[in-house]
Parts: C-alpha cells; structure tokens; sequence
C-alpha cells in the first residue's frame, strides 16, 4: 500500500497547475455563494436566524416537574 | 399537524460540562507545571515522568482534547438538541460517547509521561488510542446525524453547519495524519518520513486549531452569543458566506508553518496566501458575533457571561490577524522558533477558547439547575482576574519571543554573532519566564474562583435532568417551494451538508498533500545520507520518547545567523529516512540538527555524558532539565529486529536479513562509544548498555552525512 502511496502519482507532471485550478474554483464558488446570499429574501433570513431565539419548545414550568430531587 | 411531546436531555450536557471543569483545572495545573520549570529548571529532579518534555505535550492535549473538547461536547449536545427540536438520537450513544472520551483522556494522562508517544504535535498518543478516538468520533457522528435525521425543523441553523464541518474534517485530518506503522503496542513509526511527514503533519497541526479549537467553538458563538442576549446574529448572511470561506480556506493554510524549512518553495508560498485571505471570513465572524451586540452593549456591564464571550470573540478576531501576519515570511524570520508563537497560541487559547467556554459555563449551569449565578461578585471577579492574567501570560512571552529572535540574529560590525553562544539568549530571558508562570498562576486562580461559584451554584438549585418540550413533527411529504436555490435546499440537508463540506475541505487538503506524495520527485535524493545504525535508532526512540523535540529543533534555515551558528542549512533530502520528521517547533534551546560528527559544532561523547547528567554543570544557567535515569537505565534493545522490520516496510534500505545481525551491530556501537568515554583523559567508566549511550549515538550521528557527500550537494 505504501508503495501505491508513495511511488503512484509521481508521475503527474505540471502539479504547479493544481493551485491555479484550486484557486479558480474557490474564486467561482465565493461569488456564487456572495450572489445566493445578495438575493436571500428578508422574510426567510428573519425566520432563520430566530431559530435560537424562538421558544425552544420548551413548556412553560416544566422544568421544576423533572428536576432529579423529586 | 399534532405536536409532539418529547423530552431534552440534560443528563449528558451535565456529565460533559463537569469533566470540562474537571479536565481544565488539570490541564491548567500542568501548564503551570512545565511554566514553573523555566523557572526552577531542577524542581522535578530526577523524577522521569514529570520531566518537561513528557509534560508538556500533556498539557496540551489536556487543554485541546480534554478540557476544550469536553467544552465543545457541553455545547453541541445542549444547542444541538434545541435548535431541532429533538433529543439526542440515542442516550446509549450519548453515553458511549461520553465514557469514551473520558477514558480516551485517561490513557493520555498515563501514556504520554510514560513517553509513550509518537512526537507529532498534538498527535502525540500513540496508534492504540488513535484507534479509540475514531471509534468515539464515529459514535459522536452517528449521534449527532441521527439527531439531524429525527430532527422537528425544516433548516438546520448556521451554528449546524460548524459542528458538521468540525465533525468531517476532523476525521480526515486524524485518519490521515496517524498512518502508522505498529512496532509494539506502544510504539509505532509515522507512514511517512522528514518532508512529507512534516507536511502532513502541520497540515493537521494547523487544522487541528481550525477544526477543534476554532469551528465548533464559532458554532457555539452562533449559538451562545444571540441566546445569551436575545437577539438575532447581526448577518445571518454574514455567517454563509463566513462558513464556507472559512472551512475552505482555513485547510490550505498548514505549511505556514514550515517557512524557510526544508520544503519546497510553492507548498511554502501556498501556504502564506491562503493565511492572508484567512483574515477575511475570521474577521467577518468575529465582527458577527460582536455586532450581534449592537444596541444591546448596556446588557454586557451587567452581565459577565457576555462580558467573558465579548472578550473571547475579541482575542479570537486579534489572534485571527495575528496569525496571517506571522505567515508573512519576513515576519516569520523573526517569530518562528521563538516564544511569539507560544504568545500567539495563548492569546487563542485562554481568550477564545478559555473565556467562551467560560461564559457557556456560566450560563448553561445556572440554566440546567434551575437557578441564577451563586455569586455575581465572584465571576466578575474571575474575568477581571482572566483578563490580567492574559496580558500577564502574554506581553512577557512577546518581549521574550523578539528579544530571543534579535539576539539570534545580530551581528557585530565585523561580522560574527554577537550572541555565539545560545545560552546568552536564554539566561536573558529569565525574569519574563517568572512573569508568564505568574500570569497563568492568576488564570488557574480565576478558574477555581468559578469552580467554586459553580459548585455553589448547583447546591443552591436543583437539577432538571429532562426538559419537556413539544414540537410539531416535520411533514413527511415536504412541499418544496418553488425556485427554491442549491444552497437553500442544503440547509435543510445535513448529508448534502456533510457532502459539500468535505468536498471544501478536501480540494484544498488533497492539492496540499498530493503533491508531497510526488515527494520521490520533489526531493532530492542525497547519496550519501544513509539510514540509522541500530544503536542510533534506539537513540532516536528515546529522543522521541524524552520530548526533546518540544525543545530543540532539528532544522537550520537557510540565514546567515543560523549557517554561522550551527552549520549548513538543513537540505530536504536529509530527512528521507526520518519516520517520523523531528524538525520541532520550537527553540527553547539550541537546533540539534549540525550536532552530529563533522560538524562546527560537534562535542565528545563524554562532553554529551557529563551535559545529560547535569546541564547546569556544564553550561551554567541552562534550563535544561538533568536527566539521570538515561545514566542508570538499562537500554531495552529486545524489539531491534522488530523495528528494523518495520522501517524496512516504510522503505528505508536495510539490507535483506539485516534484522537479525542489527542487535550485533547494537552492542558493537555501544562498547565503541563507552570505550571511548573511558578512554578520554576526564573520562569515566559507563556501561555500554545504558540508555544514554543510544542516545549520544543519535546526537553524535545528527546531521553528519552530508560531510561524506563526494558530490556537488544539490540545493533543496
């Protein structure tokens, strides 16, 4: 297994390309993402980032009924 | 739809928060340990196993693992539950998960003052405990997935997001960095050797901080900070664009670590970009989690749970610019090796981590037992103290870390070092250990303040075990709203956000690493440097298993100050046959790398006997801890055979069947270098299978092989 490790791939020529490529790619998805996020609408953002804040379910006085000296 | 009744459980929010307070106070108790030695160097004489080099890589997997860790595992299991309105998947998972983890610690507190470790920086445990962990990390996995699936909304919150990238990436970076190959129970040799084991292993490194210390702890951020002040995040998409910036990023970032070493020059400059555009998504979180705040600044007076989060996301925004900068090359000449780094590391570590972690604690422990906080008085008291005790743990170590650089580097007017011997420029640095050691006295004496607040606290209220809650199931036929976006549809997806976060983490780990596979082709082959003799490859185990690596590098970069204080700059082709790379990161004393045989700097085998029985003797003021059980300890060579099997497997060219003869070969070097020692006109009598003799081998073979290079040597 190492020998496929180590020895494999050292034939790829011009690996310089890799970061171009890689950068290229995250340049496109960085746009893509700062364009999703533009065209978000207020009402779902608002809705979304209430999650945490939104009652978590929680019922009212519930939490003295379970606590462990009963 | 019908709501569903259903209860939260607190239970395992409550076990992981104690081991958190637990595991701080004695990671927290060795850091100040291992501080206190570069003060009173001789304060654990003789006592093997609490010697600094075994006790330092303690301490920072006691921080990293056990105390952050467990703070993470308080948070995801209180918020996770919350924010899907569901319990955990499994209590029996939950549990497994908890009791795992604990033991997980446990046999780091014994293995590694053992010295039973494999080197590689927050690595260290060895291939049994590995094995433990991902088993554990996958039940964390399956735990929190099944939770996700089970889960009673729609859009998976953006504090989500981060616990799923923590979780993927951390699994790919622990998998990938511990390839090891098995010798003994307890000992094994890194799949790979010098170049690309440091590659691969700062790319963990430095992820490890991104993924363990820095991810889960925004998650928490994004969580804490809107509940603790009831209101929303400042920019819910802020935080988009934060995450996947961040997580793509963040993994390409690991060779800033490796500046002006031995690797090649692009893996070098990738690795300085990357961390520049780092500032970009850090800074845009933490100014996130601080503008969360806005108009609400009048709570954070009253209120030191978010008076210790303001501080932490603070320290987190100043390490965050911090770190890119010293990825600057020309900033890195002056900051690596030295005590900035560990300046740099504690402004994260006791600020982000510590003080967030603190004000979850403060709030979610009052929470869970149904009361307030046992004393306001005493936790603005452990922030204030906090607070001082950063700036006295960290402007000591920042005059410390530029006062050892400058006097490295300077120069008389004619030409030679100022400070040629090394000691110069640790004596110098006395009075600012003694002010750090200082500062994390106040830290540790804030943390028990808390510990006692909240041992108040839970005797003042009474625990609730289960929280009722109710929610209305999620349909199971979900309309999809029309022209509904990709990214949209992943938010309600947690394996598509699975997927995609391991495709942003992968593309960048695997064009890092990739190309050190290539590594046959990258480095340059040095004929003449030939694998370890038996007797120095012992020697080298108990270099790994004494932590000398946590003091001394094995790297001399190509500066003027260093060629002409240790020798020639370290060349890559050196290390092919070094599993695993020992290059360290820090200089606390001298780089070993020019020590060996032929070099400037080379010194008898009995000048490296009297030195390891006391230093002080020799060099007075070292701080280098005595090591006298190498002088009485009897070298155990019985598994010789094995290890040269196993090196032979790695592909270091022992000949075929040289196992059998090697323990030969052992005793042969051995009486060589005792009788060598007794021969010298000082000398005295030293049995030859001591331990100390394997090591002084390795040290006297350190760096040499280039001296016997007929050829022109090739550049790195």
């Amino acid at each position: 297994m190492l020998k496929f490790i180590t020895g494999h791939m050292s034939t790829i020529d011009g690996v310089s390309i890799y970061p171009v490529i890689s950068f290229i790619i995250f340049f496109v998805f960085f746009i893509a993402i700062t364009y999703y996020v533009i065209t978000m609408k207020k009402s779902y953002v608002d809705e979304v980032s209430h999650i945490p804040l939104d009652d978590d379910g929680t019922m009212e006085s519930s939490e003295q009924l379970f606590s462990d000296e009963q | 739809m019908e709501v569903e009744h259903f209860y939260y459980d607190n239970r395992i929010v409550k076990k992981f928060a104690l081991a958190t307070m637990l595991f701080g106070l004695v990671g927290m108790l060795v850091g100040l340990t291992v501080a206190l030695q570069f003060v009173f160097p001789q304060m654990t004489y003789g006592v093997d196993f609490l010697s600094f080099g075994r006790l330092r890589p303690l301490h920072t997997n006691a921080i990293i693992f056990a105390f952050v860790g467990n703070g993470i595992f308080t948070g995801v299991y209180y918020s996770l539950q919350r924010l899907l309105k569901a319990r955990m998947f499994s209590d029996a998972l939950s549990n497994i998960h908890f009791w795992g983890w604990q033991l997980i610690i446990a046999s780091a507190a014994i293995t590694l003052p053992l010295g039973l470790t494999s080197s590689k920086e927050y690595a260290e445990l060895e291939w049994p405990i590995d094995i433990a962990i991902t088993l554990i990390w996958v039940v964390f996995g399956v735990n929190m997935f099944g939770t996700l699936i089970k889960r009673r909304t729609r859009h998976i919150y953006v504090a989500i997001w981060f616990y799923i990238a923590t979780w993927v990436t951390v699994a790919m970076l622990h998998i990938v960095n511990n390839l090891e190959m098995p010798v003994t129970l307890f000992k094994s040799y890194s799949l790979y050797a010098g170049v690309q084991d440091a590659l691969v292993q700062w790319w963990y490194g430095h992820n490890a901080v991104a993924f363990f210390l820095t991810t889960p702890y925004l998650g928490l951020m994004y969580y804490f900070i809107p509940k603790v002040s009831n209101r929303p995040v400042f920019s819910y998409r802020l935080s988009i664009i934060h995450f996947w910036a961040l997580i793509f990023i963040y993994i390409w970032a690991g060779p800033h670590h490796l500046l002006y070493t031995a690797l090649p020059d692009w893996a070098q400059s990738l690795g300085t970009v990357f961390s520049i555009m780092l500032i970009a998504p850090s800074w845009g979180g933490m100014l996130n989690g601080l503008l969360t705040l806005r108009g609400a600044w009048d709570k954070v007076r009253e209120s030191p749970v978010l008076k210790f989060m303001v501080v932490a996301v603070t320290a987190y925004g100043m390490s965050t610019f911090e770190g890119p900068m010293m990825s600057l090359r020309n900033v890195n000449a002056i900051s690596h090796y030295t005590d900035w780094t560990i300046a740099h590391v504690h402004i994260g570590g006791l600020g982000w981590n510590g003080f967030l972690t603190f004000g979850m604690l403060y709030w979610l422990i009052p929470k869970m037992w149904n009361t307030n906080i046992w004393s306001m008085k005493l936790a603005n008291f452990h922030f204030w103290i906090g607070t001082l005790a950063i700036m006295f743990w960290t402007l000591p170590m920042y005059w410390t870390g530029l006062t050892q650089s400058l006097m490295w580097k300077e120069f008389t007017p004619d030409g030679y070092l100022v400070y040629p011997n090394f000691l110069e420029t640790v004596t110098q640095l006395a009075p600012m250990y003694a002010m750090r050691a200082f500062g994390g006295l106040l830290y540790l004496a804030g943390f028990i303040v808390m510990l006692y607040n909240m041992v108040k606290t839970m005797g003042a209220g009474s625990f609730v075990p289960e929280v009722a809650a109710e929610a209305a199931p999620l349909e199971k036929v979900f309309v999809k709203p029309a022209g509904e976006s990709l990214h949209r549809i992943i938010e309600r997806k947690p394996m598509a956000m699975l997927f995609w976060s391991f495709i942003a983490v992968a593309i960048g780990g695997a064009i890092e690493i990739i190309p050190t596979f290539l590594i046959e082709s990258n480095v340059p082959t040095i004929s003449a440097v030939q694998p370890y003799t038996p007797l120095e490859l012992e020697g080298r185990d108990l270099y790994i298993r004494e932590g000398c690596n946590n003091c001394h590098s094995q790297m001399v970069r190509p500066f003027r100050s260093e060629t002409v204080r240790y020798g020639e700059y370290s060349k890559a082709g050196e290390f092919v046959y070094d599993h695993p790379f020992l290059w360290g990161s820090k200089r606390t004393g001298p780089d070993l790398h020019r020590e060996g045989q032929g070099n400037q700097n080379a010194k008898s085998n009995l000048w490296h006997l009297n030195h390891f029985y006391n230093p002080e003797a020799i060099s007075d003021g070292s701080i280098m801890p005595p090591y006298p059980w190498l002088i009485t300890d009897q070298l155990n060579s019985s598994n010789i055979a094995a290890k040269i099997n196993a090196m032979r497997k790695l592909g270091v060219p022992y000949p075929e069947g040289y196992d059998e003869i090697a323990l030969e070969d052992l005793q042969f070097q051995a009486q060589m270098i005792s009788d060598d020692i007794m021969n010298d006109p000082q000398g005295v009598e030293i049995s030859s299978d001591r331990e100390v003799i394997a090591i002084i081998a390795y040290l006297q073979r350190l760096g040499s092989d280039i001296h016997n290079a007929e050829e022109e040597l090739p550049l790195k």
